[in-house]
């Protein structure tokens, strides 16, 4: 069983008796989302009815299945034969781009200032700078349709807030680190709030629910206030939201 | 779209007590949207508490916290009560657990506090009906998501419940759960882990203090997971990128003290793990009260594979 320290890869690693962890890349890197993706949509054909689900995250694919159709060990020879010929998934493929309409303000992006102060750039260029790439989703967590993406450029990198906020409101832009997201749910958090976008990030009445999935690219779009709102955004001030 | 069977209300919640949390099987299928699993944290007294009712598998029960509740039954109901002893009563009299028992209009069913174990299921014969929320109608407050209203709001006082009217009554041949079938969650339980993950990156000397200590559990403890105190385990690794977690998942943080992941656990998560848990010894770990002793058993996917599958098929026909 590969439940030792190989230091090739990919490998697989027990992950329970109805779940294996299929480790693809040890850094985390855009380029690794054709791969794991491609390997997902390989396992969801070859599993069939016995895939239960099938969790990408930024290096990684954990697999599980049902236990009853399949043993860990048969489970393991598929994924392993799966594995052998594997190539990245084309630009061709169902990634897809996004574009989030983004009202860059102080008034709903408190941490604007802070990121401005910590990185050297002025507000406007922290805006620019964001704006500006074009990013990939890694992983969905922390909450339903949380998409963490990047990577963001090395000149905006910023910590987290040293004290998370409470409650963060529906549509948050932020970043921490080199990664940024958006949030689809009011949720505690404790990264730097630049904006707020009038996507509908999660919907549990949509098909698919969530609007993005690992391997998506995202490009966020400075909007006006008008601009914001007429696309159904929120405007009240941070203040007022806690 | 299917339509569904006739729903009625069936019960008013007198008092909610704690956390008293529908549960049907729980959400798949949508892990990789951030969606948390739900469903019942002990999946063997859950099945059990369905099977005497006489509901199929996947029919939702009350996954009952700890005790307090107090409901009234507003019509005639077949009910079946398994898991935790929480010194449930009716009008007055115990409730015998692991069988069939008849809750008449009119009488309350109350809940006291824990004898043995944590969370007993109550299962009514048709079982409980509500609006399904991504395929399932387990209850998860933090998502918003399932429960008798859809957006995961735990019972609250003065709630009425809708069951599903049974099409038949339940078949006569339903026997009470024979003794050896009930867990005596008092006893300390050795808990089959599959081990696996970052296992090999532990020390030697933590990895014998895993499978020969006596873990207590802590008082932080919930349905997202258990933490176990004990001897601190060494991990040459100290964080993860995050990845995928599955059930029963047992990451050990910094401060080498282990979580068990349970049903509303995080999707991904950054610690190194030492393996799994077997989905049945996460049921039981469920059980379990803060103080309480377990110990952790390492065990082959192959025997835990076949225990499992017996379980299954003892109860999914």
């Amino acid at each position: 069983m590969n439940t030792g320290s190989v230091t090739t890869l990919p490998r697989l690693e027990s992950a329970g008796l109805d779940g294996w962890m299929v480790r693809l890349f040890d850094s985390i890197e855009e380029t690794n989302l054709p791969w794991i993706t491609a390997l997902l949509q390989r396992c969801e054909s070859a599993f069939g009815t016995a895939v239960v689900d099938l969790v990408p995250s930024y290096t990684t694919l954990l697999v599980v299945f049902d236990p009853v159709q399949l043993s860990p060990l048969e489970a393991q020879q598929k994924i392993t034969s799966l594995l052998t010929d594997l190539t990245p998934e084309g630009s061709s493929g169902t990634s897809q781009i996004h574009e989030l309409p983004t009202f860059y303000h102080a008034s709903v992006g408190p941490d604007l200032e802070r990121v401005a102060e910590h990185t050297g750039l002025s507000v406007a260029e922290v805006i620019a700078c964001h704006s500006q790439k074009t990013y990939r989703v890694f992983a969905l967590g922390f909450a339903p349709g949380f998409a963490f993406m990047g990577l963001t450029a090395p000149e905006l990198e910023c910590p987290r807030l040293d004290t998370p906020r409470k409650k963060v409101p529906v549509g948050s832009v932020a970043i921490a680190a080199r990664q940024t997201a958006a949030y689809p749910t009011a949720t505690p958090g404790g990264w730097n709030l630049l904006g707020r976008t009038s996507a509908r990030l999660f919907d549990r009445e949509r098909e698919g629910f969530s609007l993005l999935n690992v391997g998506d690219q995202v490009r966020f779009v400075p909007a006006s206030r008008e601009a914001f709102e007429r696309s159904g955004g929120d405007i009240t001030p941070m203040e007022a939201c806690q | 779209m299917t339509t569904l069977p006739q729903s009625d209300i069936a019960i008013r919640v007198l008092r909610a007590g704690p956390l008293a949390l529908l549960q049907d099987r729980g959400r798949f299928g949508v892990r990789h949207l951030g969606v948390t699993q739900g469903g019942p944290a002990d999946l063997y007294s859950w099945a059990w508490a369905n099977r005497l009712a006489g509901n199929p598998w996947g029919s939702a029960s009350l996954e009952i916290t700890f005790g307090g509740l107090q409901l009234v039954a507003e019509r005639d109901l077949d009910i079946a009560i398994a898991g935790a002893d929480l010194g449930a009563t009716l009008e007055g009299h115990p409730v015998p657990l692991w069988q069939r028992v008849r809750w008449s209009e009119g009488q309350k069913l109350t809940f006291g506090t824990p004898v043995s174990g944590l969370r007993a299921y109550l299962s009514v014969h048709g079982g409980f009906a509500a609006p399904p929320a991504m395929g399932s109608v387990a209850c998860v407050a933090r998502e918003q998501l399932g429960g008798f209203d859809g957006y995961g709001r735990k019972l609250a006082d003065d709630d009425r419940l809708s069951t599903f009217k049974p099409g038949i009554t339940a078949a006569p041949g339903i026997t009470p759960a024979p003794p050896h079938a009930r867990p005596d969650f008092r006893e300390p339980p050795q808990l089959d882990l599959l081990p696996g993950a970052q296992i090999a990156e532990f020390t030697g000397r933590s990895l014998f203090d895993a499978f020969n200590t006596w873990w207590r559990v802590d008082d932080r403890a919930d349905r997202m997971g258990v933490r176990l105190t004990g001897p601190k385990l060494q991990c040459r690794i100290r964080s993860l990128i995050s990845e995928g977690i599955n059930l029963g998942g047992v990451q050990v943080p910094p401060d080498g003290q282990p979580i068990v992941l349970l049903n509303d656990r995080q999707t991904i998560g950054g610690y190194p793990r030492l393996g799994a848990l077997s989905p049945l010894a996460a049921s039981r770990l469920a059980q379990c009260l803060p103080g309480q002793e377990v110990r952790l058993l390492a065990r082959s996917s192959e025997a835990v594979l076949r225990e499992y599958r017996a379980f299954l098929a003892g109860f999914k026909g």
